[in-house]
């Protein structure tokens, strides 16, 4: 470790042409992907500065998705932790209940460019997998979602719906049949139908250029929330707090203030039932530098490099990776990155739907636990932003089977 | 010039073309592993591919994923694969490769992972999720201990990158047959032979196909245009299919055999 005063300052003019944020990112994967790879950043860094793509983008994001997501102000939750005024950015509200769909239409319209015919996708929870089988319903495309066995018992409402929406759902029993398994399944999928096939990745991990371009699309998060916090309290936020699995939600709210140096920002991950290997999903606070699905990132792993199992009640955050411009972010030092435990999460969860009557998603809830005891030590003339990811009709089955419950 | 370099140009003078099975390091368990390459030289073959075990290999289909997935669960350690090659000495012993996954290389460092590679005989690395753009460091420390490193090309590749990554190769090319994961296929690209063909006129490095050959016939067609052949999934299938060392062995070395003839009578 670099002592602070040598650490470079995070920037946000990054990654570089090779997909690299400061040491992190880049692209290691087979030789078959790298044409339809750089395929997609060409005509990604096209869409960019094509007016026409980004009206396209910003209409249906607008009257399809229904954002802007509101801001909303947690006013008894604030009182009830007694510290800053608790904000929510509600991408729970978004057509799809996540905000995963900021990137899918994104990416659909891309496949659309690309002249490509068939999209697959993976996902853990099943709002990667939702949100990627709605676009391809709205634009007429076949769709083959990939899902661990596991993640498919427990996020049992969101296959349904995927099914629903007209897309095949890809049982994944090898590893851990959760969402590692998941990306691995795709990308095989991808390594021989590439030349037709456009893999919609869920997160910001994989090759570059996904972890850039991902990111850019859930932007939009965070560039609301800044004009958002600008007209109702007429400043920026003290302080912004998400949940990271892959990073998406994280990435995308913390980006447009990367340069705010004013803006302490926190990511949260997985802490699941304890700090020992296996029983967490926390590869910022408890893992190292590694390779793993085609990027340079913190990875859960063994002393000879086989991704270890990792931990989380819930399926979006069980994931032993991280995106690269987390890893770049914690080695500037520009975001903290501290864990929640599946307990700490589930009493938020409780906490936020009575107190606010929003049911979260178990996700979110990581992100709100952990942001209520950053609340309780700040004064209440400053204010907290939490991501509020998605919301949580998905885990109600799974919650009452924690529970005990039946009905 | 390395024991690679050296085997294919004792072939070449010879016009006689590679033959190289692919085994997975510790499936069902690394004495087995042993056992077969023991018996490799004599069953016909001239060069063997190491698998390592992966946890999450994404260029490989559900055999050799599998037999990673064996390997793994009875307890397979990285150290076992420096160990069993140096029990591998002698003059019978071929020269030999091993297949390992970048994440498992950057894991234990790359001076660390060509030091052990070099001091257990393997004299060279195929690391399927290194692309060029990023293999300058590696490719560099490759170099100065003599270690070859095999570069891919895929039917993917547009021409002038084949050029560039043939440059970059050491040893031999790897030409991967299929758009594709690895697997036994029944037929292989139309355009296999004309696109192998137009490479060699690229380069002098020694070409070998892999990825779906999985027959004597297959074997066969592609032998006159390549410097050698690479099968995998068909042999991993069969150590998977016997039971017990001495029917693994008694299996895999008929079925090199097979190919071995196949070869040497299409050339
Ligand atoms: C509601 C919700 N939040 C967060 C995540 C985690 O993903 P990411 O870290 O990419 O935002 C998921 C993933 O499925 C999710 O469904």
């Amino acid at each position: 470790m670099s002592s602070a005063s040598a650490r470079p300052h995070a920037s946000a003019s990054v990654p570089d042409s090779q997909g690299r944020f400061g040491d992190f990112g880049g692209r290691f994967v087979p030789e078959t992907l790298t044409r339809a790879l750089d395929q997609l950043a060409d005509e990604y860094d096209r869409a960019k500065k094509d007016p026409e793509f980004q009206r396209e983008l910003a209409g249906l994001l607008k009257t399809f998705v229904g954002r802007p997501s509101p801001l909303y102000h947690a006013k008894r939750l604030s009182n009830s932790v007694g510290g800053a005024q608790i904000w929510l950015k509600r991408e729970d509200l978004n057509h799809t209940g996540a905000h995963k769909i900021n990137n899918t239409l994104g990416q659909a319209l891309l496949t659309l460019r690309m002249g490509k015919t068939r999209v697959i996708a993976e996902t853990g929870a099943g709002q990667h997998g939702v949100a990627s089988a709605t676009a391809c319903a709205h634009f007429g495309l076949p769709c083959t979602v990939y899902m661990g066995s596991e993640d498919i018992r427990r996020q049992k409402p969101n296959v349904f719906s995927m099914k629903l929406l007209g897309a095949e759902i890809c049982a994944v029993e090898s590893g851990s049949k959760t969402l590692r398994d998941a990306v691995n399944e795709a990308m095989r999928d991808w390594m021989s139908s590439v030349e037709n096939t456009h893999y919609i990745i869920g997160s910001v991990i994989g090759p570059h250029p996904f972890p850039m371009m991902v990111r850019d699309f859930q932007a939009i998060i965070g560039r609301e929330t800044r004009e958002q916090c600008r007209d109702t309290f007429d400043r920026l936020p003290d302080c912004i707090v998400a949940c990271v699995g892959g990073g998406s939600n994280a990435a995308g709210m913390f980006y447009p203030f990367v340069e705010d140096d004013g803006v302490r920002m926190v990511g949260v991950e997985a802490g699941g039932r304890g700090n020992a290997p296996g029983d967490h999903a926390s590869p910022l606070s408890f893992g190292d530098p590694g390779v793993l699905h085609g990027s340079y990132s913190y990875v859960m792993q063994d002393e000879d490099g086989q991704t270890c199992d990792v931990h989380s009640m819930s399926a979006g955050l069980d994931y032993p990776g991280v995106g690269p411009e987390h890893s770049y972010w914690m080695a500037t030092g520009r975001v903290d990155y501290i864990d929640c435990g599946d307990d700490a999460a589930m009493q938020a969860f409780d906490q936020l739907a009575r107190t606010e009557g929003i049911i979260a998603a178990l996700e979110s809830s990581h992100a709100v636990a952990k942001a209520m005891t950053i609340a309780a030590e700040m004064k209440p003339d400053q204010h907290l932003v939490v991501c509020l990811s998605g919301r949580g009709d998905k885990d109600a089955m799974e919650i009452a089977r924690l529970r005990g419950v039946t009905f | 010039m390395s024991a690679i370099d050296q085997l294919f140009s004792e072939l070449r003078q010879s016009k006689k073309k590679a033959l190289m099975p692919f085994v997975t390091a510790g499936d069902p368990n690394i004495e087995t592993t042993e056992a077969i390459l023991r018996a490799l030289g004599d069953a016909g073959a001239d060069l063997c591919e190491l698998g390592i075990p992966y946890s999450d290999p994404v260029a490989d289909g559900p055999v050799i994923q599998s037999s990673y997935q064996r390997a793994l669960e009875s307890g397979f350690k990285l150290q076992q694969v420096f160990d069993l090659g140096k029990r591998l000495t002698g003059d019978a012993m071929l020269p030999r490769v091993t297949m390992v996954s970048y994440s498992i290389i950057h894991r234990i460092g790359m001076e660390t992972y060509i030091k052990k590679a070099v001091e257990a005989g393997y004299s060279g690395a195929i690391v399927p999720d290194l692309l060029v753009e990023e293999s300058a460091e590696f490719a560099k420390l490759c170099k100065a201990s003599d270690f070859s490193l095999i570069q891919l090309v895929t039917p993917t590749t547009p021409r002038e990158r084949q050029v560039r990554i043939a440059e970059s190769s050491t040893g031999f090319l790897y030409y991967v047959s299929v758009t594709g994961i690895t697997g036994e296929r029944t037929a292989l690209p139309t355009d296999l032979v004309d696109n192998v063909s137009w490479l060699r006129g690229q380069t002098d490095l020694p070409i070998c196909i892999g990825f779906g050959i999985s027959s004597p016939d297959t074997a066969a067609q592609l032998a006159p245009v390549a410097d050698g052949l690479i099968v995998g999934s068909a042999i991993v299938r069969r150590i998977a299919s016997a039971s017990g060392k001495e029917n693994v062995v008694r299996s895999v070395t008929e079925f090199v055999g097979q190919l071995r003839k196949a070869i040497d009578d299409a050339t």
